[in-house]
């Protein structure tokens, strides 16, 4: 007997990395951590990019005459507060409880959704001012990096509302717990992007 | 209606077009017309198209980096004819902008459809079962990269037809590849196969990564895995890493061109300086996710050759990982003539010096794996040898480049090109060559031809130095690359002498159609029966050939790595490959066409948008959308192999008391 076949042999004594292929439930959350990992290196692309043309106004406006604190203010507080939801409704998926499911899970996309509605009129304001994407490279830049997180809350919403269903339809199966456990990992990544984008964008530009 | 698509968009003036792709169209109708005549499509559509066996995808994808080696192939001859008639006051036959559209394929095609689908091939079929598990982390999604691999695949050679590609080399530098400058489609074209194929390399290097962390027999640790795995995973974890980067700036060079945004743009504060720094963040480690999978491949080849265990092998691990880091600090040296001054320059040049370390250190692995063994001097060897040899030369002329006031002199001259063709082809082109003819007795049951094998690599050693050497020396009389056309009489002679050394690789590429068939019809004589043909190593030894859609049929114990190697020893020699003779119900995933009906709509998605066919861009994204809702609600995902089925694979295939 070889000293890992020993190893194996005494039970829990095993390294965890000598225990042979780890459980779905493992390596399917393993699996979308990487996922988001890339995602989170797309926005570092998108960040180094602002970096260089927050600067380029091109005589348009500036980040400065752009941004209202106190908007940005509101849209964080939603976001940071659907974190907060979403926590309470994961742990309501672990403990397989519909009804607090839904629940928890509605007041997610019903800040989720505030979000995106502050992030649009910001938008449109914008556009009505003429400080759209084509007005300089600075624009450019703000509208791909604060746009591509909206476009991953869009996303994280539609996913939301068929995860509600694969709860309605098929219940708390395994296969709707692993995904539901992904689905908060996103949601909290989205979090963290913003931070940055709240840090680097808005309070930068008042630097 | 059609957006800006009309019948203008079809060359019908160009007779070398028309010819090439009515010849491509001619073929792929009859190959259709047999396969529906022969009544082959429910085997094709039920073994190949919808299965998710990690197996059969390697496969699938070292058949389509075939495919587009024999396009992209054409592509480079195309180029070598040219430029070996069109001196002083001959033209050639190739007007420019015909030109410049050949050599951004020959470039585009090479890197991503053949060198990409080569690695990530070879990485699918191998590393579940050198790691001694069932199949990958996430089989429907290795489905999925493929067949989103082969949309772009599609997408790109549709611009052979319909339209134009890109005249602006393979990585589109704006301002050239802006709307100012490029209005047509070409860049379209570029832009949206490789965002579609660079998703499915994403997904794939994922799934990978994922399956070497997670998915490993009990026992393996990282210190037993083995070497190929390891460099998979730093291969891997360098597509994980770069490959968005490639994707966000993409995106934004996409958003310059459809929606007026000023990224890279000339005018309102756009800088065209920030596109070649993304785009080489990404591109310099992909480099090695070519390179550090072939070095893989050697190490396998030389220690199973040699009968020896790798030399070093911590060694080796480390210099793996060394480069994955350090491939993230040099990307500066494409373009030190950007004027990023002397210390920048500095800097990018010395870490350029210091990635070459860890190379020579792997170099020195595999001299003295083969120093002392008794070395088998099979057709795997001879790519390994010729790869030693080559690839010295190559990581020579690297480093001498590397030193910023010489490549201010060699920037995009013909001696760059023999460069980077002199470790691609040394590298990465022989590692999986050598890495098919290894492990294709695996794959198949049978091995290949040898003597036509050694014919091949004879063809391609030669034909390589024939092709490039000539350019090394034409770089520095002057010659510039993604030039259609010389006045200097003088480089003609080595103009020719280039072009006979195309025309060598291309027999080289027959002859391997040729081992191929010959092999087929000779299989009878060259089954392996014992699944271990070569006297290997590592677990992928230790199933049949080819393995069942089970991989194992119980999961092996592993302590140590040249794990099965340490088998025979223990047992005396005798091929007992489970002691174990009860057997339980093993699950597989069931097939799944999910992947290929998004490649579908990923298809028409990325053709609507090149020609602004809303209508389709709609249609693409709904029907992809519908797709991914039918898979989410797909319960019965898994197959039922009961044991006596199991049982009966075993005693039929299974170990025999056969001495090795």
């Amino acid at each position: 007997m070889s000293a890992a076949e020993q190893a194996l042999a005494s039970g829990d004594a095993v390294p965890l990395s000598l225990r042979g292929p780890a459980p779905t439930r493992v390596v399917a959350g393993y699996g979308f951590w990487l996922f988001l990992l890339s995602d989170i290196v797309i926005f570092a692309a998108l960040f180094a990019a602002y970096a260089v043309l927050s600067g380029e106004s091109a005589g348009g406006p500036t980040a400065a005459d752009l941004f209202d604190k106190r908007h940005v203010l509101i849209e964080t507080a939603c976001l940071l507060a659907s974190s907060v939801t979403c926590g309470f409704g994961s742990l309501a998926v672990q403990s397989g409880d519909r009804n607090s499911t839904y629940f928890w899970m509605a007041i997610t996309f019903i800040l989720g959704v505030t979000f995106l509605s502050l992030e649009v009129s910001e938008f449109s304001h914008m556009l009505s001012i003429g400080a759209g994407p084509s007005r300089s490279a600075f624009l450019s830049a703000f509208f791909t990096l604060v746009g591509t997180h909206g476009l991953h809350v869009t996303i994280g919403l539609c996913w939301l509302i068929v995860m509600l269903l694969q709860v309605a339809t098929l219940g708390f199966q395994p296969m709707v717990s692993r995904r539901f456990f992904c689905f908060g990992l996103f949601w909290h990544a989205l979090d963290i992007v913003w931070i940055g984008v709240f840090t680097i964008v808005y309070l930068g530009a008042h630097l | 209606m059609f957006g800006r698509l009309n019948w203008a968009a079809i060359p019908f003036d160009q007779p070398v077009v028309m010819i090439a792709s009515g010849t491509v169209g001619f073929v792929i109708f009859c190959v259709l017309a047999l396969v529906t005549i022969k009544g082959w499509w429910p085997y094709l559509w039920r073994e190949w198209i919808t299965s998710v066996d990690h197996k059969r995808i390697g496969v699938m994808y070292l058949l389509l980096a075939l495919l587009m080696l024999v396009r992209g192939f054409s592509d480079a001859m195309l180029m070598r004819s040219q430029l070996a008639l069109a001196a002083g006051h001959a033209q050639g036959y190739l007007p420019p902008e015909h030109y410049d559209q050949i050599f951004s394929a020959h470039g585009t095609i090479m890197i991503f459809f053949v060198a990409m689908p080569f690695v990530v091939g070879l990485m699918n079929f191998v590393l579940p079962l050198q790691l001694g598990v069932r199949d990958v982390a996430f089989p429907v999604l290795n489905s999925v990269s493929f067949w989103l691999t082969a949309a772009g695949v599609l997408l790109v050679n549709a611009s052979l037809v319909v339209g134009e590609f890109a005249r602006t080399g393979w990585l589109a530098y704006p301002p050239l590849s802006e709307v100012a400058y490029s209005p047509g489609v070409g860049v379209d074209y570029y832009l949206w196969s490789l965002q579609i194929s660079g998703l499915g390399t994403l997904l794939s290097g994922i799934n990978l990564l994922t399956t070497i962390l997670k998915l490993r027999a009990p026992g393996m640790g990282y210190r037993q895995m083995p070497i190929f795995c390891w460099t998979a995973l730093a291969s891997n974890l360098l597509i994980v890493a770069s490959f968005p980067i490639l994707t966000a700036t993409f995106a934004m060079l996409l958003l310059d061109r459809y929606c007026d945004f000023h990224f890279f743009t000339n005018d309102l504060g756009g800088n065209p300086m920030m596109y070649i720094n993304l785009i080489w963040s990404w591109g310099h480690p992909e480099v090695y996710i070519l390179i550090l999978p072939a070095f893989g491949v050697f190490s396998e080849v030389v220690a199973t050759f040699s009968g020896k265990p790798l030399f070093g092998r911590r060694s080796m691990v480390m210099a793996t990982m060394a480069i994955c880091v350090l491939s993230f600090l040099v990307w500066l040296h494409h373009f030190f003539t950007m004027g990023a001054g002397a210390d920048v320059n500095g800097f990018f040049g010395i870490m350029t010096m210091i990635i070459a370390v860890p190379t020579g250190v792997k170099i020195f692995n595999w001299l003295f794996t083969l120093y002392g063994g008794r070395i088998r001097f099979t057709v795997p060897v001879y790519w390994a040898i010729g790869f030693m040899v080559t690839f010295v030369i190559g990581g020579m002329t690297g480093v001498l480049m590397a030193i910023p006031p010489a490549d201010f002199v060699l920037h995009n001259s013909l001696f760059l090109i023999a460069h980077f063709h002199n470790v691609a082809i040394g590298g990465v082109v022989f590692g999986v060559m050598a890495g098919i003819s290894y492990w294709f007795p695996k794959a198949f049951g049978f091995t290949l031809h040898e003597r036509l094998g050694k014919a091949v690599f004879w063809c391609w050693f030669i034909g390589f130095y024939l092709a490039f050497m000539p350019l090394y020396v034409l770089g520095l009389m002057g010659a510039t690359r993604r030039m259609q056309h010389y006045s200097n009489l003088h480089w003609q002679p080595l103009m020719l002498v280039a072009l006979a050394g195309a025309l060598l690789i291309l027999l080289g590429i027959a002859l391997t159609g040729v081992q191929l068939a010959v092999s087929i019809r000779q299989r009878e004589r060259n089954r392996d029966v014992t699944g271990d043909p070569w006297n290997g190593r590592t677990l992928e030894w230790s199933t049949p050939s080819p393995p069942p859609a089970w991989n194992f049929s119980h999961l092996p114990q592993v302590d140590r790595p040249d794990a099965f190697w340490a088998m025979k020893q223990q047992r005396g020699g005798a091929q007992n490959r489970n002691v174990k003779r009860t057997y339980e119900t093993i699950h597989v995933p069931r097939n799944n066409p999910t992947g290929f009906y998004l490649a579908f709509f990923a298809v028409l998605l990325g053709f609507s948008l090149i020609w602004r066919i809303w209508w389709g861009t709609g249609l693409g994204l709904l029907g992809a959308i519908v797709v991914c809702l039918m898979q989410a609600w797909r319960t019965d995902t898994e197959v039922e192999v009961p044991a006596e089925k199991v049982a009966a694979f075993e005693r039929l295939h299974g170990p025999k008391e056969s001495t090795v």
